[in-house]
C-alpha cells in the first residue's frame, strides 16, 4: 500500500483517527480497491466504527496487490503521528502512508513546512476482518441533520452522562438522558430536549419508537462530522436493533454502528419491576460503561469457512445469539457464559458477520446477505 | 547551619546586591534549568551563573548578565553559594508571578557572603516580602570539558521547529538518537519506543536553519530522562545551539529573550549514552 493525502485532507484523515480512537484501543486498517477502511470497535463490541477514504480522497492511492492485507494496531501510537490537530494545519503539507510488509511496519511521513520530514514507522499485526453486519438502507427512521444541529444538541447533556435516549414521532424528535433503571429517580437530574422535524434536513419516521445508545460515540463522530461540515445521518428501526451514525461525501464515508438497548430492557426500566436475575460474575467488561449490553462478535479468517449463521437457543426474543466460528477469543466466550446465565444484562443484538474476500464476494452483497443478522433472532431464523 | 547563626546585617554591608523592577527577568530564566532541587550560584562582576547538575550527566546553566540588574553591586571578585533552587523560585513568586501587562515584582537580592543566608525583598503594589533562605557551601560543578575546537558538528535553528518535535516525542523510548551528518539526513533525532520508532529531519537548507556546520557523520544516543528538562528551557527560548563534540557530548545552548527584550542564555550538557558491546 502506498497513498499520499495533501492538504486538508491530512487534517479530515487525523480527525478521523481522533474519533475512532473514542471507540476502541486499536485501528484497524485495510486498504482495498475502494479506498483504506479505518475501523475500531470498542471492548464489549457494542460499538463499531469504519471509515472508508476512497481512492479519490488522496493524492495517490495504491492498494497492495495481495487484497488480503489487513492489519491492526493500538490506536495511541497512530494518534501520536497526528497529535497535535493545531500544527497539523499549520505545518503538515503532505502525508504518506506506506505499507512495508517485508518489515511489518507501516511508515506514515509528514511533509511539514520548512522541509521538516516527520517519519513515523509503525508496527502492527495482522489481524482478521472487522465488519459490523448492518443494513442502514432498510432502516424504518432516517434523521439527517447538520452538525451543528447535533453538537449544539449534545452540548445540553453532562459530560458524564453516558447514554441517551431518542423517541421519535411523525414531526419530532425528544432526546432525553437515560437513566439506570437501579438509580432512584426523585434524585436524578432529567434533561429532555425536542426537535422539530424543521430542524432536520431530511426526517422520515416509518415507526415511533424510542431507542437508547451510548453518547460517546456519537461525539466521537460529532468531532469528526463538524470539522469536515458534514451532515450526520442517523438511521434506526427499533430498540434493540443498531442506530447505524453516518457522514458521507464524495470521497469519504464513515459509518458509526451503536448498539442500543433492548425493548425487555426498556420495559424493565419502566416499570421498574424486580428483576429475579442471578447477579453478573465480574468479567474484562464490567469496568466498561457498555457491560450493560451484550454483542455478539463473529470473526473470520479468510482461510476459515464461510460461516453458518446458528441462533442459539435463547429464551427470551432479544436476546443475543452467536454464531459459529473458529475465532471466538475468550472475551466472547466469557460474553456467551454471561449471555446465557445472566440475564441481569440489558440486551441489545448487534452482530458482527465475517467479510469473505472482496474478490469473491463485495462487501456491498455480504452485508445484503447478511443484513438480517443486525435484526433479531426471529428474523434470523427467517433468513435460514 | 542554624538559623540564628545566618543574621541579617545593616545594608551597606552586603556583599551582593542586586535589583530588579522585573522579577520575573530572574525567576523565568531559573525555571528553565529548575529540575533538581540545588543550585550552585556563582557571581562575578558580569552577572550570575546558577548551575544545576544530575547524575554527573547532566548540567544546566543559567546566565543572567549584571546588565539585566537595574542595580549590581558586588564587592568581592567572586562570590559563590548554594541555594535551594526550588524555594528560591517558590520565593521570587511569591505574589503569584503574575503576568498582566504593567503589574510585577520587583527585587532586591542580597548576601553577606559565606555562612550568611540569602536575603530577598519582595515588593508588589505596595507590599513588601522578606525572604531568607539559608545557603550552603557550594559544590564543584562538573567540568564537562567541552571546548569549542573539539566541536564537531553545530547546527543553530529556530526554537519553534524544536519545540514542535520534543512535544511530539515518543517518551515510551528510553533514548533519543541524534544523528547529525554533512550528508542526509542531515539533523535527525530518532526515538525506538513501543508502538515503532520515528525519525525527524531538518534538512540543511530549511528556513529553521540559521547555521549548518557538521563535518562528520555522528551518531549518538542521549538518555530520554536527561533532556527531559531542557524542554523547560527550549520553551523560553527563541534560538537553540545544538553542537557535539568529538566524544559525542552535547552542549545546547538556548537564547532566552525575556520580557523588555534583553538576551540571556540558558545552556546543558548532557553525555552520551554508553556504547553497549553486542555480544
Amino acid at each position: 500500500m502506498d497513498c499520499v493525502a495533501t492538504g486538508g485532507n491530512v487534517k479530515v484523515l487525523a480527525k478521523a483517527i481522533h474519533s475512532l480512537s473514542r471507540i476502541g484501543e486499536e485501528l484497524y486498517l485495510e486498504p482495498t480497491e475502494d479506498g483504506l477502511t479505518l475501523r475500531a470497535v470498542n471492548s464489549s463490541r457494542s460499538a463499531f466504527a469504519c471509515f472508508l477514504m476512497s481512492p479519490l480522497f488522496f493524492q495517490r492511492y495504491q492498494a497492495p496487490p495481495d487484497q488480503a492485507f489487513r492489519c491492526k494496531m493500538p490506536i495511541k501510537s497512530v494518534q501520536t503521528v497526528f497529535r497535535s490537530l493545531s500544527s497539523l494545519e499549520r505545518s503538515v503539507e503532505k502525508c504518506r502512508i506506506e505499507m512495508n510488509n517485508q518489515k511489518s511496519r507501516l511508515r506514515i511521513t509528514l511533509h511539514c513546512k520548512h522541509g521538516l520530514l516527520k517519519t513515523h514507522n509503525l508496527s502492527f499485526q495482522d489481524c482478521e476482518c472487522l465488519q459490523a453486519v448492518f443494513d442502514k438502507d432498510n432502516c424504518t427512521n432516517v434523521l439527517r441533520a447538520q452538525p451543528r444541529l447535533w453538537v449544539d444538541t449534545v452540548l445540553h447533556f453532562p459530560p458524564s452522562l453516558e447514554e441517551v435516549c431518542v423517541s421519535v414521532s411523525s414531526d419530532r424528535v425528544w432526546l432525553r438522558n437515560h437513566v439506570e433503571d437501579d438509580a432512584d429517580s426523585s434524585k436524578a437530574m432529567m434533561t429532555e430536549l425536542c426537535l422539530s422535524s424543521e430542524e432536520f434536513d431530511h426526517f422520515v419516521i416509518g415507526s415511533q419508537t424510542s431507542i437508547t445508545f451510548c453518547l460517546k460515540e456519537l461525539r466521537g463522530l460529532l468531532v469528526f462530522a463538524e470539522t469536515a461540515g458534514l451532515p450526520i445521518s442517523m438511521y434506526f428501526d427499533e430498540p434493540g436493533s443498531p442506530v447505524v451514525l453516518s457522514v458521507s461525501d464524495s470521497v469519504l464515508d464513515a459509518n458509526f454502528v451503536l448498539a442500543t438497548l433492548s425493548e425487555d430492557a426498556h420495559q424493565r426500566n419502566n416499570n421498574k419491576a424486580n428483576r429475579p436475575r442471578a447477579e453478573l460474575p465480574p468479567d474484562d467488561f464490567m469496568c466498561d460503561d457498555i457491560d450493560s449490553y451484550l454483542i455478539a462478535m463473529e470473526t473470520s479468517d479468510l482461510a476459515g469457512p464461510s460461516y453458518e449463521p446458528q441462533p442459539q437457543t435463547s429464551s427470551s426474543n432479544h436476546k443475543s445469539r452467536r454464531l459459529s466460528d473458529e475465532e471466538v477469543d475468550e472475551k466472547e466466550e466469557e460474553e456467551e457464559e454471561s449471555g446465557e446465565g445472566q440475564p441481569n444484562k440489558k440486551f441489545c443484538s448487534l452482530f458482527f458477520g465475517s467479510v469473505l474476500p472482496a474478490s469473491s464476494r463485495p462487501t456491498n452483497q455480504t452485508m445484503q446477505s447478511q443484513e438480517v443478522l443486525a435484526s433479531d433472532s426471529e428474523d434470523e431464523r427467517q433468513s435460514e | 547551619m542554624p538559623l540564628s547563626t545566618q543574621s541579617q546585617l545593616g545594608n551597606d554591608e552586603y556583599v551582593l546586591v542586586a535589583t530588579l523592577d522585573n522579577v520575573r527577568n530572574l525567576s523565568n530564566i531559573l525555571k528553565a534549568i529548575s529540575f533538581k532541587d540545588y543550585a550552585i550560584f556563582n557571581v562575578t562582576q558580569n552577572g550570575l551563573k546558577v548551575t544545576v547538575e544530575e547524575s554527573k550527566c547532566l548540567q544546566a546553566n543559567a546566565f543572567i548578565q549584571a546588565e539585566i540588574f537595574q542595580e549590581f553591586t558586588l564587592k568581592e571578585g567572586v562570590v559563590g553559594f548554594q541555594v535551594n533552587l526550588t524555594v528560591l523560585l517558590d520565593c521570587l513568586t511569591i505574589f503569584g508571578g503574575s503576568t498582566v501587562p504593567g503589574v510585577s515584582t520587583a527585587l532586591r537580592m542580597c548576601y553577606n557572603g559565606y555562612g550568611y543566608p540569602l536575603t530577598l525583598f519582595l515588593e508588589e503594589g505596595g507590599v513588601v516580602t522578606v525572604c531568607k533562605i539559608n545557603t550552603q557551601e557550594p559544590e564543584e560543578p562538573l567540568d564537562f570539558d567541552f571546548c569549542s575546537t573539539n566541536v564537531a558538528n553545530k547546527v543553530i535553528l529556530q526554537s519553534d521547529s524544536l519545540k514542535e518535535a520534543f512535544s511530539e516525542l515518543d517518551l515510551t523510548s528510553e533514548i533519543l538518537q541524534l544523528t547529525m551528518s554533512p550528508s542526509h539526513p542531515y539533523f535527525r533525532l530518532s526515538t525506538f519506543g513501543n508502538s515503532g520508532n520515528a525519525h525527524y529531519d531538518y534538512p540543511k537548507d530549511s528556513d529553521m536553519m540559521e547555521l549548518f556546520q557538521c563535518t562528520k557523520t555522528q551518531t549518538n544516543r542521549y538518555k530520554m530522562s536527561l533532556l527531559k528538562p531542557s524542554t523547560k528551557a527550549l520553551a523560553l527560548s527563541c534560538k537553540v545551539s545544538v553542537r557535539t563534540d568529538t566524544r559525542g557530548f552535547l552542549s545546547l545552548q538556548y537564547l532566552v529573550r525575556n520580557d523588555d527584550g534583553q538576551i540571556c542564555f540558558v545552556e546543558y550538557y548532557c553525555c552520551p549514552d554508553e556504547e553497549v558491546d553486542e555480544e
